[in-house]
C-alpha cells in the first residue's frame, strides 16, 4: 500500500488568490450580524444569505477552473500569512484548494446556502432570528476553514470553530433545559476528541517539524515504531468525537434539540462529516499502520450498526434520522479505514449523503411545522395528502438512503459494501446486513409519518410550509436522486490526486454483491411494510421485546458514559474537593493567619513617630555593623 | 583643566532650566506663570534627552568635569531613564482639571496649615509653580547622583537631589497638616541619614586616602593598613544609600512620605529617586567595592530578605492605597537589590547581567507606578483624592477602562506573566541565581506570591465589590492620561516583546572604573 503518488499543489493564480473571500464573506457575514444585529435589523437574514451565496458562487468559478486546468494543476496551494515562528518552527496560514476540498467547498456552500434559504421560512417567527442567522454564518466560515487548510494547525481552528458554533446552536433555544444540556455535552463529548486532535497535531510537530499536509504527506513514510499507529489512533479520536462515532456517540442524538436547519446543516451534511475528512485527508499515516486503519474498519462498522439499531426503535423523527447518520457516517468511516480503495467511495457516499440527509432533515422540519414542533412519529399518520411537497421530496431522499437502483445512495452505497467485501467476508456482511436494517427503518419512518391513518389530536391542523421552504426540498430532492449517477463514473478520478487512489472499473449493471444487496434492502423493505405497514400504529409505543428497549435507550450509550466516565470524576472530584478544603486550605489557612498577625504586629512598629523611627535606623546601623563583624570571625 | 560641555550637557540644561525657573517665578506675570513653568520643563528635559541621545550614539564618554563624573554606558541608560520618567511624571504636576482648575499643589506653601493668610491664598485660587524647577533640581541631583565617580560629588548630588524633594512633600494642597509632617519627617530622617553617609565617606577616605571610587578599589585590592576602617565606612555609606533605595531597616520614612506628599511628587520619587539611589549603590559597590564582595554581600543579603518581609507582610494589612504601593516599593526594592546581591557578572551564554537585570527591572517598576500614581489622582471624592482601599470598591464597574489598566499594573507588580513585571522578577532573580544566591531566590520568589496578595486584592475590591456613593472618577486632562496611557502600553508591549529593551539594558551593563 505505501507508495503512493503525491501530488504537490502548485501555486495560486488569478482566481484562486481570492481562495480566502470564501472563508471570510461568511465571516464578516457574522461579524456584522453579531456584532451589529441591532443597526442591522430585519436585513441580517438577507445578509447571511447574500453572504454565502457569494461564497457559493466563488466555489462554483474555482470548480470550473479546476476542470478545465490539467490534472496536475488542479490542487492549489493559497499561502495567506506567517501566524507565528519561533525557533525552527515556522507556522504558516494557508489554504489549499485541491481536488477533495473544492469538494467540500461546494457542499458546504451549496447545500448550506439552501438550509439558510430555508431558515429563513422556519425561523420566520423566533425573535432571535438575527442571532441565528449570524451562528449559520460563522459555522460555515468555521466549516470552510476546516476543509481549506493547508496543515492541521489551521484545520484545527476550522474544527474547534465547528464545534464552537454546533454548541451555539444545539443550545439556540437556551430557555429549554434540555436544549442547554445537550449543548454542553456535545461540548464536553467534543473536547474529549480534540484532545486526540491536539495530542496528534503536537505529535506531529515534534515528528515533522511541521503540521503542514505536504510536510506530514511526504515525511509520513520516514515514521519509525510506534507512531504512525500512534497519530492514526489519536486523529481517530479525534474523528470520533466530531463524527459521533462510537465510542463518543452519545451526544448527537441529544443535539436534536437545536432548530431543525442546524440538525441538517450542522449534524447531518458537514460538521459531522469533518471526522472522515480528517481520516481521508491523513491517508498518508493510516496507510503506514495496519492497526489504526483497522480500527477505522471496526468504529465504523460497529457505528453504522449501532446507528441503525437505534434508529429502528426510536419514536421522535429527528433521532432517527440522528441514528441514520450515525449509521451513514459509519458506512463512510469504513470506506475511509478500507484504505486506497475506499477513500473515493467515502467521500462519494458523503457527499451524496449530505445530500439526501439534509433533504429528509429539513423534510422533517417542514412536517414539524405543519403539526406544531411535534416531533412524536406516533402522532403523525397519513400526512401525504396534507403535505404533498413534503412528502414526495422525502420519497426521494428516502429512495436514495436505502439504495434503490440508480438513485445517488444506490451507487455510493454499494461501492462501500463492495470494498467492504473485499476487505473480508465478515466487514462486508456486517455492511450488508446494515443496509437491510436502514431499509427497514427507513420505511418504519415512511410509513409512521406519511402512511397509514391519521392520528394526531383534533387541533392540530397539518399544512404544506411555505415556498422558500419547499424550494430547497425540491432542489435537494434532485440532488438526492441524480447526483449519484452524475459523479459515479468521475469521482474517482478526480479525487486520485488527493487520495492518492487509483480509480477501479465501475459498471452500471450490478455485480453479485449489488444483486445481493438489492435483495436483502427489498427484504428490509418488506419487513417493514409487514410490521408498520399492515396494522394501525399504536398511539403510545409499545412495551417492546429486550432488542428495542435497548434501542431506544440508544444502547445504554448514556449509562455506560455514566458508569464509565462521569461517577469515577465526580468522585475524583469530590476527593479533591475535601482535600483542597480540610487538607490544603487548613494548612494555607494556618500560614495565612500568621502572616496577618504579623502584618498586625508590625503595623504597631510603624507609629508615625520619628525619634522611633531613628531609634530604628540606629538599630539597623548596630545590625550592619554586626553582620560585618560576624562576616569577619566567621 | 577641561570641562567635556557637550557631554555633561544634558545635566546642565536640566539645572539651567531649573534656575531660569526660579527667575520665571519671579519676572513672569501670573497668569502667563503656569503654561511657561510647564513648558520649560518639559522643553529642556526632551531637549536634554535629544541631547543624551546624540552623544550616546557619538560615543563619548569616560571621565568628564575634571573626572567628577563618569560616562559610562550604565550613566547614559539610568539618564534616559531618569528623563523619560522624569518627563511622564512631571507631566502629572502640570494637571489642573482634577482639582476644579488648580493644581494639587499648595497655594501659599509658606502659610500656616489652618491659619487665615491660607484660607485667604486657598479663596484666591493662587497658585505657586514653585514645584517644577523644584523637581528639575531633583531631577539634575538624581542624574548626577549615579554618573559620580568621587564620593564628595556623590554627597553633593544627594543633597541636591534630596532638599527638593522634602520642600514638594510638603506642598500638597489638601490634607496639609499631613504633608507638612511628611516632609519633616522625610527632613529629618534623610538629614539622619546623611550623616551616616558623610562618616561613611570620611572613614573611607581615611582608608584610602582618595575620594575617587577607582582609587578606594585600587586600595581595597593593595591594602596599606587594617580592614577595620573600610568595614566600617562601607557599612556607614551603605545606610547612607540603602536609605534612599528604601531598604529594611532604613525605610521608616517610606509610608508616612508615600502617604503624606501630594500624590504626583510621590510617583516621581517613587522611581526616580529609586532609580537614582540603586544606580549610585551599584556603583558604589561594584566600582569603589567589588574588591570586598565576600563582605558586602552577605550583609546586603540579609537586609534584602528583611525587606521583602517586610514590604510583603507589612502591606497585607494596609487600608490607603498610596501607603500599600509604599510596602510594595520597599518590597520591590528587595526585589531589586536581589540581583545587586548576586554580582552576576554574565557569560557570553547568558549575558544578563545583575547590572542589565536591575536596570530592567527599574524601568518596568517605573512605568507601572508613574501609572498607578497618575491613577490615583483621578480617584476621587468630595474632598479630595479617595484614598482608601474600600472606596476603590467597585471602580470596575463604574469605569472599567481605568479600573482595567490599574489592575494591569497591579498584575505588573505581582509578576503575572504577560505583562513587563514577570520579564523584570525573571531577570532579577535569574541574576541572583547565577550569582549563586539561589536560596535568596527562593525566599524572593515566596515573598512575591505574599506580596502577591495585595494587589490581587485591590483587584479583588475594584471588580467584585459593590461601588461606594460619592466616589467618583475624575475628567482628567491629557497631563494624567498620556502618562497612565504610556505606562500601560509600556506594561503590555514590555511583557510581550521586552526584547529591545533588555538588549539595551544587558549592553548598557559595564561600568567604568
Amino acid at each position: 500500500m505505501i507508495g503512493l503518488e503525491i501530488v504537490d499543489p502548485v501555486a495560486a493564480t488569478g482566481l484562486f488568490g481570492y481562495a480566502w473571500l470564501m472563508i471570510a464573506l461568511p465571516a464578516l457575514g457574522a461579524l456584522l450580524i453579531l456584532g451589529f444585529g441591532r443597526f442591522l435589523g430585519k436585513a441580517g437574514p438577507a445578509l447571511a444569505v447574500a453572504t454565502i451565496t457569494g461564497s457559493f458562487a466563488l466555489a462554483v468559478a474555482l470548480f470550473v477552473q479546476q476542470l478545465a486546468a490539467p490534472a496536475d494543476a488542479r490542487a492549489v496551494s493559497v499561502p495567506l500569512y506567517t501566524w507565528f515562528s519561533t525557533g525552527a518552527w515556522q507556522l504558516d496560514v494557508g489554504l489549499l484548494v485541491d481536488q477533495l476540498s473544492i469538494l467540500f467547498c461546494l457542499l458546504i456552500t451549496g447545500v448550506g446556502g439552501l438550509i439558510h434559504v430555508y431558515s429563513l421560512g422556519y425561523m420566520a417567527h423566533d425573535e432571535r432570528k438575527g442571532r441565528f442567522f449570524g451562528y449559520l454564518n460563522l459555522f460555515v466560515a468555521a466549516m470552510l476553514v476546516l476543509v481549506l487548510a493547508d496543515n492541521y494547525l489551521v484545520l484545527f481552528v476550522g474544527w474547534e470553530g465547528v464545534g464552537l458554533a454546533s454548541y451555539l446552536l444545539i443550545g439556540f433555544w437556551q430557555h429549554k433545559p434540555s436544549a442547554a444540556a445537550a449543548a454542553k455535552k456535545a461540548f464536553v463529548m467534543n473536547r474529549v476528541g480534540d484532545l486526540g486532535m491536539v495530542l496528534a497535531i503536537s505529535a506531529m510537530l515534534a515528528q515533522f517539524g511541521s503540521s503542514a499536509f505536504s510536510e506530514v504527506n511526504h515525511g509520513a513514510a520516514n515514521l519509525v515504531g510506534p507512531w504512525p499507529t500512534a497519530i492514526g489512533l489519536l486523529l481517530l479520536l479525534g474523528a470520533c468525537g466530531k463524527s459521533a462515532q462510537v465510542p463518543l456517540q452519545a451526544w448527537l442524538l441529544d443535539a436534536m434539540e437545536g432548530p431543525t436547519p442546524v440538525s441538517a446543516l450542522i449534524h447531518a451534511a458537514t460538521m459531522v462529516t469533518a471526522g472522515v475528512y480528517l481520516v481521508v485527508r491523513s491517508h498518508a499515516i493510516f496507510e503506514l499502520s495496519t492497526v489504526a486503519a483497522t480500527t477505522v474498519v471496526l468504529v465504523g462498522t460497529v457505528t453504522l450498526l449501532a446507528g441503525a439499531w437505534i434508529g429502528c426503535a426510536k419514536d421522535d423523527i429527528k433521532k432517527v434520522l440522528a441514528g441514520s447518520t450515525m449509521s451513514q457516517i459509519g458506512y463512510m468511516m469504513l470506506a475511509a479505514g478500507i484504505g486506497p480503495a475506499g477513500y473515493a467511495f467515502a467521500i462519494f457516499h458523503l457527499l451524496t449523503h449530505g445530500a439526501f440527509k439534509a433533504n429528509m432533515f429539513l423534510g422533517a422540519g417542514s412536517v414539524m411545522h405543519g403539526m406544531d414542533d411535534d416531533v412524536e412519529m406516533r402522532h403523525y399518520g397519513g400526512l401525504w395528502k396534507y403535505l404533498p411537497v413534503t412528502f414526495w421530496t422525502f420519497a426521494c431522499g428516502y429512495l436514495a438512503i436505502i439504495g434503490f437502483p440508480l438513485t445517488s445512495g444506490y451507487f455510493s452505497k454499494d461501492h462501500i459494501i463492495e470494498a467492504a467485501f473485499g476487505q473480508s467476508m465478515l466487514i462486508g456482511s456486517l455492511a450488508l446486513l446494515g443496509a437491510g436494517v436502514t431499509a427497514f427503518y427507513m420505511t418504519r419512518l415512511m410509513l409512521m409519518t406519511f402512511g397509514g391513518a391519521k392520528r394526531w389530536a383534533d387541533g392540530v391542523h397539518p399544512h404544506e410550509s411555505p415556498a422558500v421552504m419547499t424550494v430547497p426540498l425540491v432542489v435537494l430532492a434532485v440532488l438526492s436522486i441524480g447526483a449519484g449517477a452524475v459523479m459515479n463514473w468521475w469521482i474517482q478520478e478526480w479525487l486520485e490526486p488527493a487520495t492518492g487512489a487509483h480509480a477501479h472499473e465501475v459498471d452500471l449493471l450490478p455485480t453479485p454483491i449489488g444483486w445481493a444487496t438489492m435483495a436483502v434492502v427489498a427484504l428490509g423493505v418488506l419487513v417493514g411494510w409487514l410490521v408498520f405497514g399492515r396494522r394501525e400504529v399504536p398511539a403510545t409505543a409499545p412495551q417492546g421485546n429486550l432488542v428495542a428497549r435497548a434501542g431506544r435507550n440508544e444502547l445504554y450509550g448514556n449509562s455506560v458514559n455514566d458508569v464509565l466516565v462521569v461517577q469515577p470524576v465526580l468522585a475524583m472530584s469530590r476527593a479533591a474537593v475535601t482535600t483542597d478544603a480540610k487538607g490544603i486550605d487548613g494548612f494555607v489557612g494556618t500560614f495565612t493567619d500568621a502572616i496577618g498577625g504579623l502584618s498586625v504586629a508590625g503595623r504597631r512598629a510603624q507609629n508615625g513617630y520619628v525619634r522611633s523611627y531613628a531609634l530604628t535606623m540606629v538599630l539597623g546601623v548596630l545590625a550592619v555593623g554586626a553582620v560585618l563583624i560576624l562576616g569577619l570571625v566567621g | 583643566m577641561t570641562v567635556e560641555w557637550r557631554a555633561i550637557a544634558p545635566v546642565l540644561l536640566v539645572l539651567i532650566a531649573a534656575i531660569l525657573g526660579i527667575l520665571a517665578e519671579a519676572v513672569v506675570p501670573r497668569a502667563q506663570r503656569f503654561f511657561a513653568q510647564v513648558f520649560l520643563t518639559v522643553a529642556s528635559i526632551v531637549v536634554a534627552g535629544v541631547l543624551l541621545v546624540t552623544n550616546w550614539r557619538a560615543g563619548l564618554g569616560g571621565p568628564v568635569a575634571m573626572g567628577s563624573m563618569m560616562l559610562d554606558a550604565p550613566t547614559y541608560f539610568m539618564w534616559g531613564a531618569l528623563l523619560v520618567f522624569g518627563l511622564i511624571s512631571i507631566l502629572v504636576f502640570a494637571e489642573r482639571e482634577l482639582n476644579g482648575g488648580v493644581s494639587a499643589f499648595a497655594a501659599s506653601a509658606a502659610t500656616v496649615p489652618g491659619s487665615r493668610a491660607e484660607a485667604e491664598a486657598s479663596a484666591a485660587r493662587l497658585e505657586h509653580t514653585e514645584v517644577f524647577p523644584l523637581a528639575l533640581f531633583a531631577l539634575g541631583g538624581m542624574m548626577v547622583f549615579p554618573a559620580s565617580a568621587d564620593l564628595i560629588t556623590m554627597f553633593v548630588a544627594l543633597e541636591v537631589l534630596s532638599l527638593p524633594l522634602y520642600l514638594m512633600c510638603g506642598m500638597a494642597r489638601r490634607r496639609r497638616l499631613l504633608s507638612q509632617e511628611a516632609a519633616l519627617k522625610y527632613f529629618l530622617l534623610g538629614a539622619f541619614s546623611s550623616a551616616f553617609f558623610l562618616f561613611g565617606v570620611a572613614l573611607l577616605y581615611g582608608y584610602a586616602g582618595s575620594f575617587d571610587l577607582s582609587a578606594i578599589a585600587t586600595a581595597v585590592q593593595n591594602p596599606t593598613m587594617g580592614s577595620g576602617v573600610l568595614y566600617a565606612g562601607m557599612g556607614l555609606l551603605a545606610v547612607g544609600l540603602l536609605f534612599k533605595v528604601g531598604v529594611v531597616p532604613f525605610h521608616n520614612w517610606t509610608p508616612d512620605v508615600y502617604m503624606g506628599a501630594p500624590t504626583p511628587v510621590t510617583g516621581f520619587m517613587a522611581i526616580c529617586t529609586k532609580l537614582a539611589a540603586v544606580g549610585a549603590t551599584l556603583r558604589v559597590f561594584y566600582v569603589a567595592l567589588s574588591g570586598e564582595r565576600w563582605s558586602w554581600q552577605p550583609l546586603l543579603a540579609v537586609l534584602v530578605v528583611a525587606t521583602m518581609v517586610v514590604g510583603a507582610v507589612w502591606g497585607l494589612t494596609q487600608t490607603d492605597i498610596k501607603r500599600t504601593l509604599a510596602y510594595s516599593s520597599i518590597a520591590h526594592a528587595g526585589f531589586i537589590m536581589t540581583a545587586v546581591v548576586g554580582a552576576y557578572a554574565g557569560s557570553p551564554t547568558s549575558p544578563l547581567d545583575s547590572v542589565g537585570s536591575a536596570l530592567f527591572y527599574l524601568v518596568v517598576y517605573g512605568l507601572a507606578s508613574v501609572g498607578a500614581f497618575a491613577v490615583i489622582t483621578m480617584v476621587r471624592n468630595a474632598s479630595g483624592e479617595a484614598n482608601a482601599i474600600a472606596s476603590w470598591s467597585g471602580l470596575g464597574r463604574t469605569s472599567p477602562l481605568l479600573a482595567g489598566i490599574f489592575a494591569l499594573f497591579m498584575l505588573s507588580f505581582t509578576g503575572i506573566p504577560l505583562t513587563a513585571g514577570f520579564i523584570g522578577k525573571w531577570a532579577v532573580f535569574a541574576a541572583a541565581w547565577r550569582g549563586g544566591f539561589e536560596w535568596l531566590v527562593i525566599v524572593a520568589v515566596l515573598l512575591s506570591l505574599v506580596a502577591a496578595v495585595f494587589y490581587l486584592r485591590i483587584i479583588v475590591v475594584m471588580f467584585f465589590g459593590e461601588p461606594v456613593d460619592g466616589v467618583v472618577v475624575g475628567r482628567a486632562s491629557a497631563f494624567t492620561w498620556l502618562p497612565i496611557a504610556v505606562a500601560a502600553i509600556g506594561v503590555a508591549v514590555l511583557g510581550v516583546f521586552p526584547g529591545p529593551v533588555l538588549d539595551l539594558a544587558t549592553a548598557a551593563s559595564t561600568f567604568l572604573r
